[in-house]
């Protein structure tokens, strides 16, 4: 293993998020304060509680989840999009690292800057709402599995674009939409009996109603079929991230 | 000594079909400059990227330092530094972190000294704490270069180092290549200025068309196939060049005080006694002599030219 590579390539990644860090860091704040005012004060105001839990509070584990999965898909893809399209990556390429240890460099560091940003958005919230997570180990763990496995995708996303276009067309056509459909800002049985069918087909939405049972231990399905999905999910990703390296697709000539 | 670098049957066949390099055979002993001449479009780049691991070959076997680069990759490239063609940089990351950067990739450990020392070596130690993008293009591509040393590579791919260099930057980029040199990292070279081989280089391969059509050591290579041109000052002007020197092929020049008489040094018979006693003969009487070699570049061009249509178009040596 090649770590300082790695480390190198973390260090780089993260230097990029360092330089930027008060757009980082504020632009989330600010578009969570927002959706606290327009959700929390305009809703919360007819929805009283949703499952036992206060309408402001309940929507904080959508919250961090619709950052956290569109930050690290973003970020992932940015990250080697950037070297692919100015050339830079002809060094990665030649350098005695391996497709693993590249991988989990440029992840690892678009997972921990989405990380970052989901843990500044769950203490600004704080600010706004009172909450208590009921299971702190299962909430971190699917807050690090979502960042890894949406960096991976993101990772995808950005090996496959060839111009600036693609690169944001999933996050915004496929992410976004998922996110507001998965239940981020209500509980699927608030839908009709039809439409919670369809949610039901949403990936998104096991991954939201997990990370809001480890708050609140309420979820629209059971937490072990949403650990599942997120595996399974991930899996998918690491698979592709493999294949791609493997035979050298849209890097190698 | 083993060859520092051993290619063998090299092949490279891209997606669109285009064959780059068509079975290319080469040894580069450890300590040499090699200058890889050809037209753009020769398979110069494809070749060096396949050795570099940005290109998978589609035939054949690229060994460095005795390491496979497709068995051994790891130690393979460890041996390697590339510096590509195009100039591409981080623009707004700081000189001194890209090439700190390098060094990681190359998973040598951190060196603020080993870093500066290469900075310094390429008189970009006073930039060192600028981004990138506010360098001028030949110091960002002095950039590149140090990318490329800062983990002391044994062998170094220099893709056309002086494109679009000004003259004063081409000889301190020579300078920085005699240094290396020096410090025994083998360097291999591609240009189409043949002024650049000649200048630096210890051996020169020509390549047209995917094909290496000559490996040979510079001087040899000049001696051998080199044409010279004898150039005869006279005593007293002359309007024309009698008719009976007309076998001879010369030129009139310097308002009729010189001529020149261009031989084949390979030849069995220069013709230059034949001459000078015809001279006599037509009482012309001659000041001084003096022999001029021919350059790389007609020998270059007349190697080329042999080869068939010239250039090649190939859509794939951009990248």
């Amino acid at each position: 293993m090649n770590w300082r590579a790695v480390w190198a390539i973390f260090r780089q990644e993260m230097g990029r998020f360092f330089r930027t860090f008060w757009q980082s860091l504020v632009a989330p704040v600010i578009s969570t304060s927002l959706y606290f005012v327009v959700f929390g004060a305009a809703i919360g105001g007819r929805i009283q509680e949703v499952e036992g839990v206060s309408y402001g509070a309940f929507i904080v584990p959508g919250l961090i989840m619709l950052s956290v999965m569109t930050q690290a898909t973003s970020n992932a893809a940015f990250g080697i999009y950037m070297p692919k399209f100015v050339g830079t990556v002809y060094e990665v390429l030649s350098a005695p690292v391996s497709a693993f240890e590249a991988v989990l460099g440029y992840v690892g560091a678009a997972a921990a800057k989405a990380l970052a940003i989901g843990v500044v958005i769950l203490l600004t919230s704080t600010l706004f709402v009172d909450l208590r997570i009921q299971n702190v180990p299962a909430m971190v763990a699917f807050l690090v599995l979502t960042c890894l496995s949406f960096a991976l995708l993101g990772f995808i996303i950005g090996i496959w674009a060839r111009n600036f276009d693609q690169l944001q067309l999933i996050p915004l056509l496929v992410i976004t939409p998922l996110v507001f459909l998965g239940g981020t800002f209500y509980s699927v049985s608030m839908l009709p009996p039809a439409w919670q069918d369809v949610a039901l087909l949403n990936p998104v939405m096991y991954l939201v109603s997990g990370f809001r049972w480890s708050f609140f231990g309420v979820a629209d399905v059971p937490v072990a079929v949403s650990l599942l999905a997120i595996a399974l999910f991930g899996g998918l990703c690491l698979l592709g991230v493999w294949l791609i390296f493997r035979t050298g697709w849209r890097l190698r000539r | 000594m083993a060859p520092i670098l051993s290619v063998r049957g090299l092949r490279k066949v891209y997606d669109n079909g285009f064959e780059a390099l068509k079975g290319v055979d080469l040894d580069v002993q450890p300590g040499e400059i090699l200058a890889l001449l050809g037209p753009n479009g020769a398979g110069k780049t494809t070749l060096i990227s396949c050795a570099c691991g940005l290109s998978t070959p589609t035939a054949g076997t690229i060994t460095v330092g005795g390491y496979d680069i497709r068995r051994d990759w790891r130690a393979a490239r460890s041996l390697v530094g590339l510096v590509p063609q195009e100039i591409t940089l981080e623009s707004f990351e700081k000189v001194k972190n890209t090439v700190a950067f390098s060094r990681g990739l190359w998973g040598k450990p951190r060196d603020d000294a080993a870093v500066e020392r290469v900075l310094r070596r390429l008189s970009l130690w006073d930039k060192a704490e600028g981004n990138a993008i506010t360098l001028s293009g030949g110091m960002k591509r002095r950039v590149l270069i140090a990318k490329a040393l800062a983990h002391e590579p044994r062998l170094l791919f220099l893709d056309e180092p002086t494109a679009g260099v000004d003259v004063e930057l081409r000889r301190d980029m020579w300078r920085v290549v005699d240094e290396l040199r020096r410090d025994g990292v083998t360097i291999i070279l591609t240009t189409h200025y043949i002024e650049e081989a000649e200048a630096i280089a210890d051996r020169v391969a020509v390549i047209n068309k995917g094909r290496i059509l000559l490996v040979e050591d510079k001087a040899t290579l000049m001696r051998r196939m080199g044409r010279k041109v004898l150039r005869i000052d006279l005593q007293a002007p002359l309007a024309t060049i009698p008719e009976r020197l007309g076998r001879f092929g010369l030129a009139l020049g310097q308002d009729g005080r010189q001529l020149s008489y261009e031989y084949d040094t390979k030849a069995e018979r220069t013709g230059i006694a034949t001459l000078l006693a015809a001279l006599a003969e037509e009482g012309i009487a001659v000041a001084d002599l003096d022999t001029e070699a021919s350059s790389l570049e007609e020998i270059f061009v007349d190697l080329v030219a042999r080869d068939g249509s010239g250039p090649a178009a190939e859509p794939g040596e951009a990248a």
